[in-house]
């Protein structure tokens, strides 16, 4: 476990350091619930695309596209997915807290194509912290961590705070 | 045995949906809110309308009566959350042949059927259901006799919300055939729990169950003082049979009285929602420019009652 954690102002800043130069004219960004959606709504200003009419955002709930349902049933707070442009196409900036197992993202990519088929999808993430369990990788990454398996770093907000992660140990 | 021992798990989460009554706070809201996100499969921007929550699970609707909105509401919710859906009238088939209920049931289990989604003219034929069935076995009461329709309930608690915001600032009226109806007691049970703090029942004494008041209501026979002030209107079906019997004298005096027509709607408050469950009997229990008018979100509840059951099946399905 790191000595000090991470602070996710500086990795958002790194992260819009990367993405910047590649960033896709037309691209859209999709953040996935909750923590996705705070770094989309700080990237964004990072990018200088506020307002920008050509880069749409949207946000993704993954929760009807789990692949642990019939484990763990459904996730008592779902929120609506929203993308208010047309996902045929174009290419798409996904964005996600942290990468784990590579699930959640599994699970968002089958919902942007429940939308329409993407020209691209790219990922970025605020943290990698390995233990991957499916194929999946990030185009962009702000901190890479090598973290046990019962070690989990989350993304939390609240207005003392901001942004700032929490870790735990749970098996 | 309480209902609720029936409907919930050991650590309280819902495995069967048969009533509203006793059904906690926290679970009507969750299934609310879980309906939220529901709303947006069907939304324009998708190519896919639907989800695969429910890929690979069979769910039978059994309709041992008539119905089109809602066994048409459950198929496509179904149907929306990738579900294998089968569609049995009974009426017309094996109870016809003298087969019991509960071999009905254990033939389709015998079917590896994962949920039932079953409406029947006796009360208690959904708790009867979940007696017997195997513990993986999910039922949705889909309407049972004059007992209680919880997904049609839980729908006009969704529409409420949507239009009105918090229960708590509501003034509900429900209005019309009280006695009959196993949509008003299920509107009833759900208000109450939801913190609703004026829910009036509107109807004449013979439409009305004795011992209405201790469900927490407040009783009205007159509709200019049942309607005034409130928030929304939630109209009942009168049920055609129903004039047959001496408890009305007519389809004509009942409009007369108890039919809302645009005069009597302007008691309410000017922004006040009109609900009904469906069927409606035009020009009985309620008046064309009502119903097609400006307050009222009738329409609204079926599109609704799509998100809600997809909610309940999805919820149901996952514990």
């Amino acid at each position: 476990m790191p000595k000090q954690l991470p602070k996710p102002e500086q990795l958002i800043d790194l992260l819009a350091e990367q993405i910047k130069p590649q960033l896709h004219p037309d691209c859209a960004l999709v953040g996935i619930h909750t923590g996705g959606v705070w770094i989309m709504d700080a990237l964004v200003e990072r990018l200088g695309i506020v307002g920008n009419p050509n880069i749409p955002r949207g946000v993704l709930d993954i929760a009807f596209y789990r692949d642990d349902f019939s484990r763990i049933g459904l996730h008592p707070e779902t929120k609506p997915s929203h993308l208010p442009f047309d996902v045929e196409d174009r290419s798409i900036l996904l964005i996600d807290d942290v990468l784990f197992t590579g699930r959640t993202i599994r699970a968002a990519m089958n919902l942007l194509f429940d939308y329409g088929r993407p020209a691209a999808i790219k990922l970025a993430v605020l943290v990698d912290r390995g233990g991957r369990e499916l194929p999946v990788c990030a185009d962009y990454v702000g901190l890479k961590l090598d973290l046990a398996a019962d070690e989990h770093i989350s993304l939390e907000k609240n207005e003392t705070e901001g942004l700032h992660f929490v870790m735990k140990r749970k098996p | 045995m309480s209902a609720n021992n029936l409907q919930l798990t050991d650590d309280g989460r819902l495995r069967h949906l048969l009533t509203l009554d006793g059904l906690p706070a926290r679970i009507l809201t969750q299934i609310l809110d879980t309906a939220e996100s529901f709303l947006g499969v069907s939304e324009a921007e998708r190519d896919v309308k639907k989800v695969p929550l429910l890929r690979g699970k069979a769910i039978f609707n059994i309709f041992f009566e008539n119905s089109t909105r809602t066994r048409t509401t459950f198929e496509i919710a179904a149907k929306r959350l990738s579900a294998d859906v089968v569609n049995l009238n009974i009426n017309a088939s094996s109870q016809s042949k003298g087969e019991t209920l509960l071999d009905t049931i254990a033939n389709l289990s015998a079917m590896q059927a994962d949920m039932f989604i079953v409406r029947h003219a006796a009360a208690g034929a959904g708790h009867l259901i979940a007696r017997h069935v195997a513990p993986h076995i999910h039922i949705v009461n889909a309407g049972d006799g004059r007992c209680s329709h919880p997904t049609q309930g839980l729908l006009d608690m969704f529409t409420l919300r949507h239009y009105k915001g918090p229960f708590h600032n509501l003034r509900v009226a429900i209005v019309g055939d009280v006695l009959h109806s196993r949509v008003a007691r299920s509107q009833i049970h759900a208000l109450t729990t939801l913190g609703c703090p004026e829910v009036r029942v509107v109807a004449p004494k013979t439409l009305l169950p004795r011992d209405v008041e201790n469900l927490g209501v407040h009783v009205f026979h007159k509709m200019s003082e049942g309607i005034k002030d409130v928030d929304a209107v939630l109209m009942l079906r009168l049920q055609n049979e129903r004039m047959r019997g001496a408890r009305l004298p007519s389809a004509g005096e009942y409009y007369k009285h108890w039919g809302l027509t645009p005069d009597k709607l302007k008691l309410a408050k000017p922004d006040a929602i009109v609900m009904h469950p469906g069927p409606m009997n035009r020009g009985v229990e309620i008046d064309s420019a009502v119903a097609d008018g400006m307050q009222s979100v009738i329409l609204s509840q079926v599109t609704f009652g799509i998100a809600v059951r997809m909610a309940v099946m999805s919820i149901l399905a996952g514990n």
